[in-house]
């Protein structure tokens, strides 16, 4: 296995609250690796960390070889680490074309380049179109994405992550609130991804898990009980008690 | 020497005591609806205007200080029905624009009145004495000893009240998260009506107790403002203790770091050093609270979780 | 000037309304150069000191709404800059450095750096905790201004003649509206580089979203930074006009009132509007000196003006233009 992203021993503290307790995970380049888990189990708050938005208290996180674990977001946006997020975050009074622009220009660098027009630069037009094509997004250039469905928001928030070039994914619930035919595309979406691009998914939707992942990691308690291929995991019994269990409890009750 | 920093240490106590006042209700306003309120300092200037305006008819202190409290209290209700709950949805930007008009509208409508020169308020007969203290070193008055005892009492009641009583308990989950505080059932809107009222009457009261003290003017509003916002900041925005040892802090810095100051610019001989002495006294309060949104940027107690 | 390279079947978003157009500009430009002259026709001179007046208030307004309104930086501090700057032209003149070469510049400098500093500091706070910090920066500086004797204290800094222009007697107030116009003009020149560059559009995302902006790999920091130093100095340089305007500077100018004024004319032109610097302070202006003749109780006017402007066009004039066009536009294809 040629592993991508290390995460060693990884721990985050609020006050009292361990969040991420001693973590360690390895993804493989090119996987499709999934992340579940029973709420509150430190799945945003792991992502967080990985994308660095939240400094770790203490523990690694190594990216191609790289540590990265002190490095601010925009660094590792540049070494190939993006994120989508489970609440959508986009610029909602803008259109699609606008928002991937926005994600291409940053990808192109020249941050404060304070000479020259931005509007019409053929690079960036190229690179918004490309992303928009890749979602599915393409005749929808033009649309506010406040007037978006909640499907094609969904998808936009693919898009702006892809848009960057990375070689690193972190999807936080990409299918949150989708119908099943939005869920069924996005799967599509994430599974077209693959070799290409690696992808760490934290999803609830078991069937898409189980349908897109090549390998799954079970975090319970900030600590990853479990990883494995999702039928070693489906079987595994502490997998099932900490987190398929207590659904089963739950449809007994119902 | 010792006397001289015995009197600076009580009207520090007492600066401090009312800023606490003033803090009080701003951080409960900051802190349960979220609302940055300009024009706090505004309700303190109008109460000691009402103060000012009810002693003309009244001779009993007392009643003046209670009439002036109420009026002032109903007048924060209604403009928190009026305005302030439709402000609460708004953007901060907007907020600050809307109080920055009812400071403009409130400082006219004072100079309107009252006229453009500062009103005294007579200082009642029998709390215009002194008292010795430290054997007769000390002469310090009545009056500043009496405005201690009312704001360590309010600072008792307020405990007693956010901690100890249901509405107190209504309020402080209103200021750690009021969202949930709605959707556990508390009857938000009342809860907010009624704090604002109770910020007015706080800042009131201490509008009325300095006026004898200080002469009641439009732009003494904005003068407490700035202290009264660097105290919640210092102390966390939400949390009553927070405020209360902000204030504190800040009235003791303030009010000791003058005489520092002034003492040691007059040893070597700088002129206008009383001047410098107040002003570099204040700055040392800004810096604090710059330094203390570097390190503990939710200040010393914060109430959010 | 770039024409607006914006076909016309795409629709209007917070980041083409913050352009302007090449054809509105030069429009401007000329109502602005023929005013002072049919000022001077009518025999109201008085009216072009106004206009000089409207114009350094209109420069100083456009600097916050580069932060505020583009930036989304609300910042109640921004009177320091500008006394800042004011303070270094009468202070120079104090020390008998009159000449505009050396005095400008270093306003723009020193109220930039300033700048800088306070942003240094604030920029690492967000939301209200943003506010206050502005706002005691700006005390700090008003309290430095007012104590040191350097300063001249309550009455501040005279200057016994304006600015030294080789070839120009600002004495003249003709002339000097024409310099105050030139210097206006270059700095809106610049600023329409600024918000047209890729820099002026990361600005822009980072006030829609700045969560989402720092997500795709910009160094937002040091963006809102510069945008904060930039929007200081350009507040400098209208600091540097305003003192040689009122021969000389009081600590009055960095009072947070003042703030509070610039960002009532921010707000009434349209914040995050090309235009809503200069329209803002037009009106601001202009309804002052109109109220101010019937009244004094100008403040009162304003205040209960401020108030219907926040509850019914909270995003200003030219939002309501927009709305306008968008009324418009709906009726005419229905």
């Amino acid at each position: 296995m040629n592993p991508i992203l290390h995460v060693e021993h990884l721990v985050k503290r609020f006050g009292g609250l361990v969040a991420t307790n001693d973590c360690s995970l390895e993804v493989a380049s090119g996987e499709i690796h999934a992340l579940i888990g029973p709420n509150g189990a430190g799945k945003t708050t792991l992502l967080a960390q990985l994308s660095g938005e939240l400094a770790s208290n203490s523990g690694r996180i190594l990216f191609q070889g790289r540590d990265v674990t002190r490095l601010p977001v925009d660094k590792r946006v540049a070494a190939g680490m993006t994120r989508s997020y489970q609440i959508t975050t986009l610029f909602s009074k803008l259109t699609v074309r606008e928002n991937l622009a926005v994600a291409v220009q940053a990808r192109t660098g020249r941050f404060f380049d304070v000479f020259g027009t931005v509007a019409g630069d053929s690079d960036i037009e190229d690179g918004a179109a490309q992303a928009a094509e890749s979602v599915g997004l393409l005749d929808m250039m033009e649309r506010v994405v406040g007037t978006l469905s909640h499907g094609k928001q969904r998808a936009l928030e693919l898009g702006m992550a892809l848009a960057c070039k990375p070689k690193l994914l972190l999807l936080d619930e990409p299918m949150a609130g989708t119908d099943p035919e939005e869920s069924q595309r996005m799967g599509d979406l994430i599974h077209a991804l693959r070799g290409e691009h690696t992808v760490i998914l934290v999803e609830h939707d078991m069937d898409a898990v189980f349908r897109l992942a090549d390998r799954v990691s079970v975090l319970v308690a900030g600590h990853v009980i479990a990883t494995g291929a999702p039928e070693a995991i489906r079987a595994n019994p502490e997998v099932v008690k900490a987190y398929l269990g207590d659904e089963e409890d739950e449809k007994e009750a119902a | 020497m010792l006397a001289l920093i015995l009197e600076q240490s009580l009207n520090g106590l007492q600066y401090g005591l009312m800023l606490f006042l003033l803090a009080a209700g701003l951080t409960l306003v900051f802190g349960i609806m979220d609302l940055i309120n300009l024009a706090h300092g505004s309700l303190y200037m109008i109460g000691a205007f009402l103060a000012a305006a009810f002693s003309h008819y009244f001779q009993n202190f007392f009643v003046v200080l209670v009439l002036a409290i109420a009026a002032t209290a109903l007048l924060g209700a209604v403009l928190e029905k009026v305005l302030y709950q439709h402000l609460r949805r708004m953007t901060h930007l907007s907020q600050v624009l809307a109080t920055f008009a009812l400071i403009l509208i409130a400082n006219e409508s004072m100079t309107m009145v009252f006229g453009a020169q500062p009103v005294m308020i007579g200082m009642p007969e029998s709390l215009s004495g002194s008292v010795s203290l430290l054997g007769d070193e000390l002469q310090y008055p009545v009056y500043r000893l009496l405005i201690i005892a009312v704001g360590i009492a309010v600072a008792i009641g307020l405990y007693v009240l956010v901690n100890k009583t249901r509405l107190g308990m209504w309020i402080r989950a209103g200021a750690s998260n009021p969202t949930m505080a709605a959707t556990m059932g508390i009857r938000i809107k009342p809860l907010f009506t009624f704090v604002f009222a109770l910020g007015a009457a706080l800042c009131a009261l201490a509008g009325a107790l300095l006026g004898p003290l200080l002469a009641v003017s439009t732009g003494m509003g904005e003068s407490i403002l700035i202290p009264a916002f660097e105290v919640i900041v210092i102390g966390g925005i939400g949390s009553m203790r927070g405020a209360f040892v902000g204030a504190l802090l800040v009235g003791m810095i303030d009010t000791l770091g003058r005489l520092v100051m002034t003492s040691a610019f007059k040893f070597f001989a700088v002129s206008g050093a009383a001047t410098l002495g107040a002003t570099l006294a204040s700055m040392l309060v800004s810096l604090l609270m710059v330094g203390i949104l570097f390190f503990r940027p939710r200040g010393l107690f914060p109430a959010r979780g | 000037m770039a024409p607006r390279l914006i076909p016309a079947h795409r629709p209007e978003t917070p980041l083409t309304a913050g352009l302007p157009g090449p054809w509105t500009a030069i429009a401007i430009a000329i109502v602005l150069a023929a005013y002072p002259l049919l000022m001077r026709e009518l025999g109201e001179d008085f009216y072009i000191t106004l206009g000089s007046r409207v114009l350094i208030l209109a420069l100083a307004a456009s600097a916050l709404n580069l932060a505020l309104g583009y930036g989304g930086m609300i910042s109640l501090g921004h009177a320091a800059f500008l006394g800042a700057g004011a303070y270094t032209v009468a202070a120079l003149a104090g020390q008998g450095i009159n000449s505009a070469w050396i005095a400008v510049p270093a306003a723009v400098a020193i109220a930039g750096l300033a700048a800088f500093l306070v942003g240094a500091v604030s920029l690492r706070t967000k939301g209200v905790y943003f506010i206050m910090i502005t706002l005691a920066f700006a005390q700090l500086f008003y309290y430095l201004a007012v104590s040191l004797p350097v300063f001249g204290g309550d009455d501040g800094l005279q200057l016994t003649e304006r600015s030294n222009v080789p070839g120009i007697k600002l004495e003249n107030d003709l002339a000097f509206y024409y310099f105050v116009l030139f210097t206006a003009g270059l700095a809106f020149v610049l600023l329409y580089r600024l918000v047209s560059s890729r820099f002026g559009r990361a600005l822009l995302a980072i006030r829609e979203n700045e969560r989402r902006v720092a997500a795709v790999g910009y160094p937002v920091f040091r963006l809102k930074l510069m945008a904060f130093t930039l929007s200081g100095g350009l507040a400098g340089l209208a600091g540097a006009l305003l003192a040689n305007l009122s021969m000389g500077v009081t600590p009055h100018t960095l009072a947070w009132q003042q703030s509070g004024l610039l960002m009532v004319m921010v707000v009434i032109g349209g914040s995050g509007y090309f235009w809503g610097g200069i329209t803002g302070a037009a009106i601001f202006l202009l309804l002052e000196e109109a109220v101010s003749t019937h009244t004094e109780h100008w403040n009162l006017v304003l205040g209960v003006l401020l108030l219907i402007i926040v509850m019914v066009a909270p995003n200003g004039v030219m939002s309501l233009r927009e709305r306008v066009i968008s009324q418009f536009r709906r009726k005419s294809t229905q």
